[in-house]
């Protein structure tokens, strides 16, 4: 009833290119910024910002991004965890290197000192394909960790080999380090993630987002319909490296403030994000958030009903949360292949027709 | 003869043993791969679970017994018999025949015809489950894992090149013995593919799926058949590799090493992962011994994926791999 485009009449081609073309769309769309900028922060604690909301929002930067060479370009990739651990030792080097510029500003440059990596990792993508090219992303993943954790200059010659945020502020409020504020933390995530799903978003959508995709559907037909394979596929390596490396810069010094990196950044985080994109849905925006919620929340969830309502131990309810994560994986891929995204599209499909679908 | 030489002898025999072990690993891919287009990331998870289930019906250990007990508030740990290794194995054996057949049932019948990538993440998925169920089963514990084999440094080898060399390679009694399975179970899955009727339509299978159904193959039970054979290679490697170092979480990370095995190799050649495994096993050893030293060492954490990756720069097939041939 509300949510159909009749009676929306488009007069410019600005009008009839946005983001959400249906009315209903745009206020929710406006709705859910409002409330993430101007009423969570009035209410957010430690317990929410660190259990929920921080990873939340990191980790769908970190979706977003594997899902634009993943989904959108069709590139597999399992060196997720190996890209945000160079995001997060370059933000070290540069906290520590230049301690006077902005935090803001080395985020920005560890993402794109982690899109050089991965243009250089996605050199091999170029004559490899499918399982291979997955095998060899791998190669990123050992390599990157192993070097973080073996060369001492990374981690500032430091005697136990990790790595800690130092205190940084931004407007006079603390965003690093022990003594920073939630909602402040919550707030300098927020406005990278929304940042980078309006760019991914426009990106997707734009010349550049067709050739990924025209790659993806078929390298071949792509190449001799004259869309170049070797810029196309080194952008996408460049921008999804870019986001990764946001997300683990963010990870690093907003986040977790220290950081071993074979446990952090190791493979289980490649997976963990693969996941994210598998369950939310391949080649879409909205699926990268609707997969990282998803798999943030349960373990969460999981843990307050095991462990705090039925008081079983902490170790059983890790082996069911595996158990179930995976049983999860299997019953989306085929019940749904396409993730939350499609059954979000199917009830948008069938909220267009309501309450008369004849 | 310098030390150093003689050094890099004695490492290059223990990477020739450890490469047998990974192709052990591989093998079981292979197989799968072959002969269901499906790339099973859970064959390191299954090695596994096997040897878990394998030390849990030798202890008689009760399955799920952490779980009965938060649930019930019971306390029951073990049945309080104790199988030699023989009945265990056999055992096991039923065990993962049973779990290939639930995959099959459960998995992969509803996923035909999908995307090759989407198989494979249902095995990274499958390959979870297995990993908490197996913790929830028997305890998420290191194991002690001894069926009776051999172990420790083998002194004949050892006394034969003191004799020669002036200096006795030390080569574990285990890796010989795991060698020697290696090779039995290679030839008899060679026997086995090339001599009788099953292996004849699993190689049917392997090359056309519908042209094997349409002489009347059930695919249904091949699939079957093939999930076993590797459950069945998942357990001899989690045998090998549970009784060097412990059944643990560990184990399940050999098939991240089968990966740049099988790259090497070759996705669907047996021969490509034994020698992929053996090439591997001696590279990674001898780059540490050599190189790592001066990087820090812990080379072997990537250096098979870096060899893998630079070789298929020049070879996407992998050594012998079937050639790649893309039509529009």
């Amino acid at each position: 009833m509300f949510y159909r485009e009749a009676g929306e009449f488009k007069t410019s081609y600005v009008d009839d290119n946005q983001t959400f073309p249906i009315r209903f769309d745009r206020w929710r769309y406006y709705a859910v910024l409002a409330v993430a900028f101007l009423v969570v922060p009035f209410f957010i604690n430690d317990y929410w910002a660190n259990a929920v909301l921080l990873p939340f929002l990191i980790y769908s930067i970190a979706a977003i991004g594997l899902n634009i060479l993943v989904g959108y370009c069709g590139q597999v990739s399992l060196g997720t965890g190996g890209f945000m651990a160079v995001g997060a030792y370059a933000t070290y080097k540069l906290m520590t290197a230049f301690p006077e510029v902005n935090l803001f500003f080395h985020v920005l440059l560890a993402g794109g000192i982690t899109a050089i990596v991965g243009v250089l990792f996605g050199l091999p993508s170029l004559r490899i394909k499918g399982f291979y090219l997955a095998v060899a992303t791998l190669a990123a993943q050992f390599f990157l960790v192993w070097l973080f954790n073996r060369v001492p200059w990374f981690y500032n010659y430091s005697a136990s080999g990790q790595i800690n945020a130092p205190e940084r502020t931004l407007f006079g409020h603390a965003i690093s380090g022990p003594a920073s504020e939630p909602w402040a933390v919550y707030l300098f995530c927020l406005v990278f993630t929304v940042g980078s799903a309006i760019i991914a978003r426009n990106l997707t959508r734009g010349t550049q987002g067709r050739k990924w995709m025209a790659i993806r559907d078929m390298d071949i037909a792509a190449e001799i319909i004259g869309v170049n394979p070797l810029t196309s596929k080194l952008t996408a390596f460049a921008v999804s490296s870019f986001f990764v490396g946001i997300a683990g810069a963010l990870f690093f010094a907003v986040y977790l403030g220290a950081v071993e990196v074979g446990e952090v950044y190791g493979i289980n985080k490649s997976f963990l994000v693969l996941f994210m994109i598998i369950i939310g849905g391949l080649g879409s925006i909205f699926g990268s958030f609707a997969g990282a919620a998803f798999l943030v929340l349960l373990p969460v969830f999981l843990k307050n009903l095991l462990v705090g309502t039925l008081g079983w131990p902490t170790d059983l309810a890790a082996h069911l949360e595996l158990m179930i994560v995976g049983l999860l994986i299997i019953v989306f891929l085929i019940a749904e292949p396409h993730g939350i995204a499609q059954l979000w599209r199917v009830t948008k499909e069938k909220l267009r027709l309501w309450p008369f679908p004849h | 003869m310098p030390d150093q030489l003689l050094f890099g002898m004695e490492v290059f025999l223990n990477g020739l043993m450890a490469g047998v072990l990974y192709a052990l690993v591989a093998l079981g891919f292979v197989l799968i791969y072959k002969a269901s287009g499906i790339f099973n990331y859970a064959q390191g998870v299954m090695a596994l679970f096997a040897a878990m289930t394998l030390v849990g019906i030798m202890e008689g250990r009760v399955p799920f017994s952490h779980l009965i007990n938060a649930v019930f508030g019971s306390n029951v740990h073990h049945f309080g018999w104790h199988l030699p290794a023989v009945v265990g194995i056999v055992l096991t054996v039923g065990v993962m025949v049973l779990l290939a057949w639930l995959v099959n049932a459960l998995i992969m019948k509803h996923l035909v015809n999908q995307e090759p990538i989407i198989l494979f993440m249902a095995t990274i998925g499958l390959a979870y489950f297995m990993e908490g169920l197996g913790d929830l089963m028997w305890g998420a514990d290191i194991k002690k894992l001894d069926v009776g084999l051999p172990q420790g440094i083998n002194g004949t080898i050892d006394q034969i090149t003191f004799d020669a060399f002036g200096y006795g390679f030390f080569i574990d009694n285990l890796d010989i013995w795991a060698t020697i399975i290696a090779i039995v179970l290679v030839a008899s899955l060679m026997v086995f593919s090339q001599y009788t009727k099953q292996g004849r339509a699993l190689r049917a299978v392997a090359d056309d799926h519908q042209a094997a159904l349409s002489v009347g193959i059930s695919l249904n039970f091949i699939w079957v058949l093939v999930w076993s054979i590797a459950g069945f290679v998942a357990l001899v490697a989690g045998i090998m590799w549970g009784a060097k170092s412990g059944v643990q979480f560990s184990l399940s990370l050999i098939a991240l090493k089968a990966l740049p095995v099988l790259m090497l190799g070759g996705f669907t050649s047996i021969p490509g992962a034994i020698v992929g495994g053996l090439i591997i096993g001696v590279g990674e050893k001898m780059f540490e011994f050599a190189i790592g030293p001066m990087v820090g060492g812990a080379t072997e954490n990537w250096f098979a994926y870096v060899l893998a990756l630079l070789f298929l720069v020049f070879r996407p097939q992998g050594l012998f791999g079937e050639k790649i041939i893309e039509r529009v």
